[in-house]
């Protein structure tokens, strides 16, 4: 059974004790990609209906829907889950595309610098919002 | 023993050419996997336009509805409805990439169906919710 599992792996035993694939943390990428993907399946469809629901809504209305627990929690979540989504996904983009080292690091980094920052402004939005501000 | 002579040679021709002249030919697969990557690009987008919107709710009643008025004209409409099909498009389109992940659905066959179902999908999504939203406006 063990030798059989072995077979199908990609890794060294010492590498997979370490969590370390090909590319040292290759595994671990493409698993937060498919855990993010998972969560954001019914968080996106929330999303869609809920937004439709606020087809041409004022501020107050908008607003009166995100101070409940409810939109607040799914919210945030949909707001965390799908920045993490974006900036694994991104990245991917960009290595696969960008080989001089210096434009791919400075790539790399103001993508997620871009993201980390607006990622912080959406979800202090909503928990501005739902605190009562 | 006399050596056989080898075959002639002749250059094995890539699946992606057609036969007789060589000219490049067209797949539905590769089009839809460079299509995921661009519709999630699109869909970050989105993202800073969805962080403008809610930012625009700490900020006064009039700031708020020039975002809106924004959404509602014709070049915001034009945005809105790229982003949804976008948003259907990679969201079918990933499930399926999920599917595959567990194994499943691999055959050739399997690949251009699941294809044809996420296209099929993603317009009528996109419409269900554009219908739904002129309908509650």
């Amino acid at each position: 059974m063990p030798s059989h599992h072995s077979q199908k792996r990609l890794v060294g035993p010492l590498s997979r004790a370490r969590g370390l694939g090909s590319a040292k943390h290759g595994l671990q990428h493409w698993w937060a990609q498919r855990v993010s993907a998972v969560a954001l399946v019914p968080l996106t469809l929330w999303f869609v209906y809920s937004v439709v629901h606020l087809t041409g809504a004022d501020q107050a209305r908008v607003h009166d829907w995100l101070a409940r627990p409810a939109s607040a929690i799914l919210m945030s979540l949909f707001i965390v889950a799908m920045f993490h989504h974006l900036a694994l996904g991104l990245q991917t983009v960009i290595e696969d595309y960008v080989h001089r080292e210096g434009v791919k690091l400075t790539a790399l980094l103001l993508v997620k610098g871009l993201i980390v920052l607006t990622a912080a402004a959406a979800l202090f939005t909503v928990l501005h919002v739902a605190v009562g501000g | 023993m006399a050596e056989a002579a080898p075959p002639p040679r002749t250059r094995p021709i890539s699946p992606f050419l057609f036969p007789p002249t060589g000219t490049y030919r067209w797949q539905m697969t590769s089009t839809m996997s460079i299509l995921h990557r661009i519709t999630g690009v699109a869909l970050g987008v989105g993202a800073l336009l969805l962080t403008w919107w809610l930012l625009a709710l700490l900020g006064e009643p009039s700031d708020f509805a020039a975002v809106q008025d924004f959404l509602g004209s014709i070049f915001g409409h034009f945005l809105l409805l790229g982003w949804t099909w976008a948003l259907f498009y990679h969201l079918s389109n990933g499930i399926r990439h999920l599917v595959w992940d567990t194994g499943h659905a691999l055959t050739l066959p399997n690949v251009y169906r699941g294809g044809w179902l996420v296209i099929g999908m993603s317009v009528v999504l996109t419409l269900a919710t554009w219908l739904a939203g002129y309908w509650l406006r």
